[in-house]
This record gives C-alpha cells, structure tokens and sequence, in this order.
C-alpha cells in the first residue's frame, strides 16, 4: 500500500476531485495548508506599513491506495493540477505498514 | 407584604421596615412609593431566608439606599399641563393654549431627536468603535479590545451620574463644574435654558453623557495589546475625572473659559466635541503609546490587523452614529442641526478621497483600511466645525484633513517610532487639531452667527482656536502623565511579557474570542 501525498494550486482542487473520480478513487483526507516552494509571495499593506506574506495558501490531498493504483493516480493528479507555472506543486508517495477499518477492524488492502 | 384600606402597607415577613403609610394623594407619588416600600421589604426578607455573604446584604442595602435617595432628590416633573381647547374659552386663553401646544410641538421634536442622536452616539462606542479597533488588533487580543470600549459603557456611567455630569455642566468656575448636580439631583424634564431651551435636562444630561463615554474609549487604540485591564478600569476613572471634565466644563459648561456661546474669555469654536473629545482623547493616547512602551516585537514582527471586516463594519457604524454626534450638538431639531448633519457628511466623503488618493499616489494602491480610516479622519476634523461651516467648506475640510491624517500615520509615525497600536493620536490626536484650527478659517456667520472666521476676515477666531487647542494638548499631556505614574506605581499598567504573548483575552478574559471547535 502506498500513501499519495499531493500539494496543489487552491484553484485546481476541483479539477483534481473529478479525475480522481474518472479513475475510480474513492477515498480521499483534504487539508487546507500555506506553503512555498520556489514561489515567491506577495506584500499587504495597512495602513502605510508593508507585510511580506510568504507562506501561500495551498490545498494537500492524501489518500492510501493499493500500489497497482499509484501510477494511475499520480498521472491523473498531475495533469489536471498542472498549469505550467511555478507553484504547481508536488506530489510525495511513501509506503504504508497497514491499514485499519474502524468500523469492522478489516485490515490491509481490504480496508481501503 | 400586606395591603391595608386605608392605604397603608406592612412588611408581613416581619421585618424591621414594619409599616409604611401612603406618601401624598398622587397616584404616581404613592405607586412610587409603594414600590419602593415593596423592593426593599421584598429584598430584606429574602436575604433573611437565604444565607449570602455579608458583603452582598451590604450592597444591596446600599444600592436600595442610593436608588431611593436618588429618586427623592430628583424632583418629578412639574408638567406643562395638557392644554385642550374650548371654543366658550376667552381669546386670550386660547391664544395662551396654543402657544403652549407650539411650544410643545418644537419640544416634543427636538426631545426625540436628541433621544435619538443620544442612541446614535452610543452606538459609535458600541459596537461602533469596538469592532473598529477589534478588527485592528491580532486574533488573540479582540475580545480584550472590544471589552476595554464596552466596559467604558458601564463605567463612565456610573461616574456621570454620581458626579460627573456635575462637574461638567454644573456652574463652577472657568475651569469645572460644581456640585450642584450630583448624583443628578436638580436634572429633571424641565430644560436648562442656558443649554437648551426646549429639551428636558434630562434629555441634555445623557446626550453628554454619551460623549464622556466615547472619549476615554478612543485613547484605548493607543495601548491596544498590552494594558492591563485592572489599570485600564482606574486609569479610566481618573482620567475622566481629572482630563475629560474640565475639558468639557471649559468648552462647553457654565462659566467654561473657553465656551463660544456662553461668554468665555478665549471663546473657541467647537460645535461637537473637537477638542474637549479627539484632541484630549488623541494627545492622552501619544502619551500612553510613549510611556507604555511598543508592544513585544514591534516593528519588526508582523502584527496586520486580524480582521479588516470587522473594522469596515465598525466603521460604516462610526459614520452613521456620527451623524447623532455632530447633527445632535445643535441640541434641536432644527435647521443647525441639518446643517451640521451635511457638513459631517461631506466632511467623512470627501476625506475618504483625500486618504485614498494619498494612499494611491504614495503608496501604491488604494487600501480599504485607508478608506475607512480616511473616514473618520474626516468624521474627527469635521467635528469642531460641523454647526460653524457651509457644506462646501467641509468638503475641503475633508479632504484636507483625509491627506493629513494619512501622513501623519503611514509616515510620521514610523519616522518617529512610537506604537500607537490603532493610530488614536495620528486621527483624532492630528485630526481633532486640525479641525479646531480650520473651523477657524472656515466658519462662517451665515451659517451660525456665533461664529466666524478667517475667510470672513475675523483673524481672531483663529487664535482663539490655537489657544483651545493648546489648552487641551496641555491639559491631556499633564493629566495623563499624572495618572499613568499612579497608576503604574501602585498596580502597574502593563501586562508581563507571558501575558502579551498569550493575548489578552485569554490572560485577562479567560475566554477566547474565536474557540477553534469542531463541529459536532
């Protein structure tokens, strides 16, 4: 099982959900985060003084899959997140130990 | 407790009140009494039934004490009498009725717009100005924030009505009141002529009393995020006492040394409150900022307001309240008060653009905390001009005023230094002055034949303006260095860095103003 961490553009969450939906995903954690990579910020201003904001707001999906899925997945985030621009953002993919179902204590990939 | 025939009332719990016999013939005299009779037999026997601490029997023995006293002193109301017609009365009576009815129709219209704009005013402290400053601040100061404006509600209050409105509208001397009015006594329906003609005494007393309450209000801008609310509480008291009431006793009180309409040696022009509110308010507040100290990590740490919505609303609320503020300093219902109502309007318009323009030429692009802020920088300088000037000359008012108060924040202010936190000085402090010394220039006598100024070719006025407004710079820098010291020494005024850094709602409140809770 591998767990599929993807950061993005606000504005491509939607994009991103309805591939995800197309390939048959159906579980997903959806965070709401600031972050940078490369990309640089903006300033604010109030009254006179400037503020130097350099943490953006970003969305981050999470969702553990089973590995025949993952390549899959990461095709389809990436093309529908992607806008050519720095601050697109990445994806991460690490392995997973096991996976519990709360509801009926299924485990591994029966529990996904 | 048990009713008698003949009108006599016994406490029937058997306390130490026994019998009371009905007070007079009048129906309202002996209900009035009858209530009374009832509150504190009714209190006294419950406090007998259950156990309290004695301090709590004490206050509320006080409190029954103090609240029939006061009602004794204050004299009812002698009435004008209901004046119907009969057509089989002589001529001359009917005339007599109808020129009471006349005079109670232009007392009954100045009576509920006073009402109104004494509603209006209070408004402006809250929620007006408690979501204005509330905004300003960081997440984890807005409850302490909004609490030092609403605290100022009850506290001015009490302190009005003990002797406050005494000592500034009783006749003294030139610098304040007297006694003759405390605990309101003598303040009933009947007017003040040397007030208001036609508006109950009353009606004037908490008018004003709405001003004293907004006043120590704004000076709360200047150590937002670091006073203590203990400090804040005797800090409020005393500058009332020693600041707020001889400011106004001088502008605007019997005998006042510097009052235009009632004959004082310097008299200076200031329709609404110019000096006596944001010039005092705003100097005091540069004092407090100085003496305070910046808050934890200014300026290098970033502290942007944590919500300019909330001051937008609390804005919008100042300009509307405001028309309560300057319309109702006309103390009427009449064409001043029109006038005045345009003037403050123009004045809040057009000092928006002076800001904004300002903002947009020299700093880049056009803010909506600079609107709003040019707002009441213009709100604050047309102040003392508001029942002196043509609609035109508010404008420029305005506008001068919206640039001025723009530099004076976004410029001077970092320039020199100082952490006055919600800018108090840099728009009331700046704009108060500079409102007082325009409305020597601008006022015109066709407007109020009261005043008239510089462009009319009267250069007096003008000085007498600087002298009102230095009086009141002098008065705040010396009374507010006074208290701050007392009050610094014996409970200090600042909050310890642990506090500063958890927020004052959580440190001062225990609550929290935003409670990070999932829902259920």
């Amino acid at each position: 099982m591998t767990k599929v961490e993807a950061i993005i553009q606000p504005a491509k969450l939607e994009a991103v959900k309805s591939a995800l939906h197309e390939i048959g995903v159906e579980g997903m954690t959806v965070l709401e985060a600031r972050g940078h990579g490369r990309q640089k910020g903006h300033t604010e201003v109030y009254r006179g003084r400037e503020y130097a904001v350099d943490l953006i707001p970003k969305v981050k999906l999470e969702m553990v899959l089973a590995d025949s899925m993952v390549d899959k997945v990461v095709q389809a985030i990436a093309n529908s997140a992607r806008s050519g621009k720095i601050g697109d953002g990445k994806i991460f993919l690490t392995h997973i130990d096991d996976a519990i179902r709360i509801r009926n204590d299924e485990r591994g990939e029966y529990a996904l | 407790m048990g009713h008698r025939a003949n009108g006599t009332l016994t406490c029937l719990g058997k306390c130490e009140r026994g019998t009371m016999h009905g007070a007079g013939n009048e129906d309202n005299g002996t209900s009035r009494d009858r209530i009374h009779f009832a509150a504190r037999c009714t209190a006294t026997t419950l406090l007998r039934q259950v156990h309290m601490r004695k301090s709590l029997i004490l206050w509320l023995v006080m409190f029954c004490a103090i609240a029939s006293a006061g009602s004794a002193l204050a004299q009812t109301a002698a009435g004008a009498g209901s004046a119907t017609l009969q057509s089989s009365d002589s001529l001359e009576s009917r005339l007599a009725k109808v020129e009471l009815q006349a005079a109670e129709a232009k007392s009954s219209a100045d009576n509920a717009w006073m009402l109104t704009s004494s509603a209006l005013v209070l408004m402006m402290t809250g929620p007006g100005l408690a979501l204005f400053y509330g905004g300003l601040v960081r997440k984890k100061n807005v409850l302490g924030t909004m609490m030092q404006s609403f605290t100022l509600m009850a506290l001015v209050t009490v302190l009005w009505a003990v002797a406050g409105y005494s000592l500034c509208f009783g006749s003294g001397n030139s610098f304040v009141g007297g006694f003759e009015n405390v605990l309101l006594s003598h303040v009933t329906s009947q007017p003040d002529p040397d007030y208001s003609a036609t508006i109950p005494e009353q009606t004037f007393m908490v008018y004003q009393l709405m001003f004293a309450i907004i006043t120590p209000a704004l000076i709360t801008g200047a150590f937002a995020e670091r006073m203590k609310f203990s400090a804040l509480v005797w800090f409020m008291t005393l500058w009332s006492i020693l600041v707020y009431f001889p400011m106004a006793h001088m502008v605007w009180g019997k005998g006042g040394l510097l009052n235009a309409a009632l004959g004082g040696m310097f008299p200076t022009l200031d329709f609404a409150g110019g000096t006596v509110v944001h010039v005092t308010s705003g100097v005091s507040a540069l004092v407090c900022a100085l003496y305070l100290g910046k808050r934890l990590g200014y300026p290098h740490t970033p502290m942007p307001p944590h919500s300019v919505v909330l001051s937008f609303i609390g804005a919008s609320l100042l300009w509307v309240g405001w028309f309560g503020f300057n319309a109702g300093s006309a103390l009427g219902s009449g064409s001043l008060g029109t006038s005045a109502f345009v003037a403050t309007h123009f004045g809040a318009a057009a000092a928006v653009i002076g800001w904004t323009s300002t903002e947009w030429w020299r700093g880049g692009r056009p803010t909506v905390l600079g609107a709003i802020s040019g707002a009441v920088a213009g709100l604050v300088a047309i102040t003392p001009a508001s029942g002196f000037v043509t609609p035109i000359s508010a404008l420029i008012i305005g506008l001068i005023a919206g640039a001025f108060c723009y530099v004076m924040v976004a410029k001077v202010k970092a320039r020199f230094g100082y952490d006055d936190s919600l800018d108090a000085f840099g728009v009331h402090g700046a704009g108060g002055t500079i409102g007082a010394l325009l409305t020597g220039i601008f006022a015109a006598k066709a407007v109020n034949p009261l005043g008239s100024g510089l462009l009319e070719g009267n250069a007096r006025q003008l000085g007498n303006q600087a002298i009102g407004v230095l009086i009141a710079w002098g008065l705040a820098i010396a009374g507010t260095l006074i208290i701050l010291f007392l009050v610094d020494k014996t409970i200090g005024l600042r909050v310890s860095e642990e506090h500063e850094t958890q927020g004052l709602d959580l440190s001062q409140h225990g609550e929290e103003g935003y409670s990070w809770e999932l829902p259920a």
